[in-house]
């Protein structure tokens, strides 16, 4: 992060292993913005983010000189807007592109995360199977999304990562741990070539390496995530 | 811009979402051609113009399609700049405060009015209800806060959030007078309230808005539907 811009104060709320942090975080790198980074307590939630985000009370939160941003989508048009001579756009110029950005942004954080969040939180065999069958279908739309969006390139975004790669690149690491526990391979090169090779490529960008949590790290989170999900509670 | 710009609005009258959009194309002064689709038959253009949901609204500018009823109003705002009021401020931070409340309306209010209709059981539908009304008085307060003062959402004029919620508001009232109960309470939610009647004042309302009393048809024949598509299938188990 040499030579990061004056942004004025920056302070970004989130949780390590939260995709939707994750965005922001390789936004952020991307613009090259430096920002004070307070990892919260999801089951100790600070004073700071119950007062940023009342409605929701989740990470991530951006504040800006005081002023709070918050759903992640929101956040990163703001740093579109807030710092438009800095680094790579994250939307395209042209509105036509823009709609077409912000609908596919829209269709993996509703239709694709509410659908893959079933798998995710599936805890037998035939539950995950069930889960599986029901996104293939929306794996195959993105494939599509991806040749449509990238014309060839090697983002949605086309030369560079753009909203619609922050929205589906920040589950890749998910994707792969719930995959490895369930024995699934969801981004399957076979079936869907043009997602697998933007998976890769998408991960080896230098702002996504640095920011993206460790494999490892996440199965063990997940491990965690599954054992309190399957326990007896008392009301939820 | 005017010259050259075809617009074509594939919807269906009683849709909260398309009324959204023509809300925004009213408020901004554009003229387009109304497609009425019947539901139940989609056509073949609003099947090939969204292939991905086959859902209405879909705006096609000069055959180029856009769907997603938030999507349509942010792109119509932005391809006619020029053309009538910006419906966005010019303030980063106040662009992304609307486009919180917009997110909100579409994740917690229309979410918990839509369980409140068609919840599978009367519990899960008075738990929509009671979601609803937390989420509208939380609604009030984000109107206390983005007006400033003034009469809208976007303050002294209409913006994103006021179409968002706006495009809601003849099913609401249709709810309001089948129901007997009062949604846009002035006592628990004034602002709210006083909000509703002002929108429903303008020009460009009075051109989106269904007819009250063809919502209320409306609703009671989709009630009397979904009762009897329950019945039959109860009485098949």
């Amino acid at each position: 992060m040499a030579g990061g811009e004056e942004a004025g104060k920056l302070q970004l709320l989130g949780a390590w292993m939260s995709p939707f942090v994750i965005r922001v975080k390789v936004a952020l790198q991307m613009k090259g913005l430096r920002y004070e980074y307070i990892e919260e307590d999801l089951q100790r939630k600070s004073d700071l983010l119950l007062r940023s985000n009342p409605v929701h009370k989740k990470v991530p939160v951006l504040i800006h000189d005081g002023r709070p941003v918050c759903e992640s989508l929101v956040v990163l048009e703001y740093v579109d807007e807030a710092w438009p001579k800095t680094g790579p756009p994250l939307l395209p110029a042209d509105p036509y592109d823009r709609a077409t950005a912000r609908f596919w942004a829209t269709y993996v954080n509703n239709t694709f995360f509410q659908s893959w969040r079933t798998l995710f939180r599936s805890m037998t065999a035939e539950q995950r199977a069930e889960a599986f069958k029901n996104v293939v279908p929306q794996v195959e739309t993105l494939e599509r999304a991806f040749k449509e969006c990238s014309k060839g390139k090697d983002f949605f975004g086309g030369d560079e990562v753009g909203i619609v790669d922050l929205a589906l690149g920040s589950f890749l690491v998910w994707i792969r741990v719930v995959d490895e526990l369930a024995g699934t391979n969801l981004l399957d090169g076979e079936k869907f070539p043009g997602l697998a090779t933007w998976a890769e490529r998408f991960l080896a960008v230098d702002a996504v390496a640095v920011m993206m949590p460790e494999a490892g790290r996440i199965m063990e989170h997940y491990k965690g995530f599954l054992v309190k999900l399957a326990a007896p509670a008392g009301c939820s | 811009m005017a010259g050259g710009d075809d617009l074509k609005l594939l919807g269906a009258w009683p849709s909260p979402f398309v009324v959204r959009v023509k809300l925004a194309l009213s408020f901004k002064g554009l003229s387009f051609e109304n497609v009425e689709e019947d539901l139940g038959n989609k056509s073949e253009l609003l099947v090939s113009s969204n292939p991905v949901q086959k859902k209405v609204p879909v705006l096609l500018h000069n055959g180029k399609p856009i769907c997603e009823s938030m999507v349509i109003v942010q792109y119509i705002d932005e391809a006619f700049a020029g053309t009538g009021p910006s419906l966005l401020s010019s303030d980063p931070h106040e662009r992304a405060v609307a486009r919180f409340w917009a997110a909100y309306v579409d994740d917690k209010l229309v979410t918990s009015w839509v369980q409140s209709f068609r919840g599978k059981t009367e519990e899960d539908k008075s738990e929509g209800t009671k979601q609803m009304f937390a989420a509208l008085q939380t609604l009030e307060g984000a109107l206390r806060e983005c007006s400033k003062g003034e009469g809208y959402f976007g303050g002294e004029s209409v913006g994103l959030v006021d179409v968002s919620l706006g495009g809601l508001l003849s099913w609401l009232n249709a709810t309001e007078e089948m129901s007997g109960t009062k949604i846009f309470d002035p006592v628990k939610t004034p602002l709210l309230a006083a909000w509703a009647e002002r929108l429903r004042e303008l020009d460009g309302a009075k051109l989106a808005f269904p007819d009250k009393d063809r919502m209320v048809e409306f609703i009671q024949k989709r009630q009397a539907q979904a009762a009897a598509a329950a019945a039959a299938a109860a009485s098949e188990k």
